[in-house]
């Protein structure tokens, strides 16, 4: 291996990569405009949907319930609920979002329950629309204090306090920090987000430079001159890890700014408590653990890609072999969001286990011996990958295929 | 100094199984002389040069470039050896001057010698007014110069021509025809593949007929037109690979 050949196709490579228009948006536009506005301009947007939606009081309406004073007087001094007079087209109402629940009131329902007989409330709702969702809960609640004070009445008429029917409460305290309930919310889709946008930086780059190269007819050009097949193969190499690791490195730190600047401009007040709780600390020492791993992961991918495009003839080819692979990426990063605990069967699973990892990570949790089998398996995977690409420069059947 | 001993090249096809591209071949080219390689389309010269240029490596025999073996010492053939063919294309987004320098470091000039050498060739090709615009935009005679700088940056001992004016114009052609002579005239050792009659008449100085990978016959155009008693080289040529052609044609 020549190092000095190797850093002259490096710095040839990456001056093209720097005038070429789509490596450009693949490597910097996106992380840095596209992926702030996805993530945290589109989590803001919905934040505020879904904020307006709860602020707004939903149309119910009540069916029957005439012999039902109690109940109906009940739902009508909800501030929660704007009852509507009853029509006979309720259902279609609800079908067509003009109401957004009606409340079936069987007949005879006060004597029922006043004769402590079983009584059902039927709440006829459109499943899977927020806004009728948020008028079911709104209903529940102003039923659950009528049916409470229900039973706490008929426990006074006989002297039984109403301990006897709830003897203890149940309550719980979260005793992990804040940062820590933040990572454990966000960091998986942190550790996704980061292998997810390894690949998507370097998929353009080696495909450019392989298979892109033999569409141009500059391959044969480049293996007339006397540089070896090793060092030319480096060259390329280290240019697509760097666009991997660059466009990771800067959407990870456009979307912490991204939130930072949300926060700061308090967009998240609207959406309510929830988001604002979670508060999600990342440090330097995580953010360099993180791409610590992740470079094992940038290396693999690097080297995957460049020794699958270079089987393709032309840059179109390239992507049709290349587009499967996503999937094979995707499914493990996203497995990582998914209740599922780091062992030592899973640190060998590739790309799940640097997932996993960073997770861990973000959450502040240090498990030496995990990290060691990760980082170490990693590298040999790594290390195949690119001893595959270098022996695929070697083959002339793969260089020459027509 | 070329010279080749039986080389012998065959591909692997899933479809029509073996296909020997090059089939025993052994030739010699001196310095100061043009040897031209004249085929039909498939009639194996672009293997037999890529071989040269260590670019494809033979299945059997081998071949010395300037006292090198192709397959023991590959890239100190390809250090000695300027390849020039219309598949051999300039990177878009590099600049023509950009695209010589980039050789000229993987040759292994320094900077100094590699300024001085690339401003001479420049100014030689007449090309200092498009030096700094990107291969892109280039036409397409201002790319053939830019590849023959390329070619010409580590002043190779051995230039390597595969059919270099398939395609271009009249006068882009000329120019490369001119560069050629100019390569002998210098002492260099060129071989030359093309299927054009006229561009061998003018330049070659021992022709080599080539078929279905066999060599079928090889000397000078006099040589030739005596032995095959012709006087036109198309004629020749026909005589030479006519029963070839026709056998592989039916299979």
């Amino acid at each position: 291996m020549n190092l000095r050949n190797v850093a002259i196709v490096y710095r040839k490579e990456l001056r093209e990569a720097l005038r070429d228009r789509r490596t450009l948006i693949s490597s910097l536009l996106v992380p840095l405009v596209l992926f702030p506005l996805l993530t945290a301009g589109l989590g803001a947007a919905i934040s505020a949907l879904v904020g307006k939606a709860k602020e707004e009081i939903p149309t119910v309406m009540i069916l029957g319930g005439e012999d039902s004073p109690g109940i109906l007087a009940e739902l009508r001094s909800s501030d929660k609920i704007k009852i509507v007079p009853t029509q006979q087209n309720w259902k279609d109402q609800v079908v067509n979002k003009d109401i957004r629940a009606a409340i079936e009131i069987p007949p005879g329902f006060q004597d029922d329950v006043a004769h402590q007989k079983a009584a059902t409330l039927l709440i006829h709702n459109y499943e899977g629309d927020m806004k009728s969702a948020i008028a079911t809960d709104n209903i529940q609640k102003s039923l659950q204090k009528y049916r409470d004070r229900i039973v706490h009445d008929n426990l006074a008429a006989q002297n039984i306090p109403d301990t006897a029917l709830k003897p203890f409460d149940i309550k719980e305290h979260n005793v992990a920090p804040p940062e820590k309930v933040g990572g454990a919310a966000f960091g998986g889709v942190i550790g996704y987000m980061v292998i997810l946008l390894c690949l998507t930086g370097s998929m353009y780059p080696a495909m450019d430079l392989t298979a892109g190269e033999k569409e141009r007819g500059t391959m044969e050009t480049i293996l007339s001159s006397p540089i070896a097949r090793v060092d030319l193969v480096l060259g390329k190499f280290f240019l697509v890890l760097t666009a991997a690791l660059v466009t990771a490195a800067l959407s990870v730190t456009s979307m912490g700014a991204s939130f930072t600047v949300l926060e700061h401009l308090h967009a998240f007040d609207k959406a309510g408590a929830d988001a604002a709780q979670l508060q999600l600390h990342i440090g330097f020492t995580t953010v360099l653990s993180i791409f610590i791993m992740v470079l094992p992961v940038a290396v693999l991918f690097a080297a995957a890609l460049m020794t699958v495009a270079l089987f393709a003839k032309s840059y179109k080819e390239a992507q049709s072999y290349i587009s499967p692979l996503m999937f094979i990426v995707i499914i493990p990063a996203v497995a990582a969001m998914l209740p599922i605990d780091l062992d030592a069967k899973l640190a060998l699973v590739p790309i799940l286990n640097a997932s996993l990892l960073c997770k861990e990570l973000v959450t502040g949790t240090y498990h030496w011996n995990f990290i060691a089998i990760i980082f170490f398996s990693t590298c040999v995977y790594a290390g195949v990958a690119l001893f595959l690409a270098v022996k695929m420069f070697q083959r002339e059947d793969v260089l020459f295929r027509s | 100094m070329i010279e080749t001993r039986g080389l012998i090249k065959v591909f692997q096809d899933k479809k029509r199984g073996q296909i020997r591209a090059v089939d025993n071949v052994t030739f010699t080219c001196k310095p100061g002389q043009i040897y031209g390689l004249l085929g039909a389309n498939g009639a194996g010269k672009t293997t037999t040069l890529r071989m040269l240029a260590t670019i494809l490596e033979p299945t059997d025999g081998t071949a010395l470039v300037c006292g090198h073996d192709v397959i023991d010492e590959p890239e100190k053939v390809r250090a000695n050896v300027g390849f020039l063919s219309t598949a051999t294309a300039l990177y878009p987004r590099l600049t023509s001057q950009e695209m010589v320098e980039y050789f000229g470091r993987l040759n292994g000039i320094d900077e100094a010698t590699l300024k001085k050498r690339v401003n001479d060739i420049f100014s030689r090709l007449d090309m200092n007014s498009f030096r700094d615009r990107r291969c892109d935009k280039l036409s397409t005679g201002m790319k053939q110069k830019t590849s023959i700088a390329r070619t010409l940056v580590h002043d190779p001992q051995v230039m390597i021509f595969d059919e270099p004016t398939l395609g271009l114009d009249i006068m882009t052609a000329r120019t490369i025809i001119e560069f050629i002579r100019e390569c002998r005239q210098r002492g260099k050792t060129v071989i030359f593949s093309t299927h054009i009659m006229s561009e061998v008449e003018k330049l070659c100085d021992v022709i080599g007929i080539i078929q279905s990978g066999k060599l079928l016959a090889e000397g000078s155009l006099p040589e030739l037109r005596e032995r095959y008693r012709e006087r036109d080289l198309e004629e020749i040529f026909v005589k030479i690979v006519a029963p070839l052609y026709v056998t592989q044609e039916n299979n």
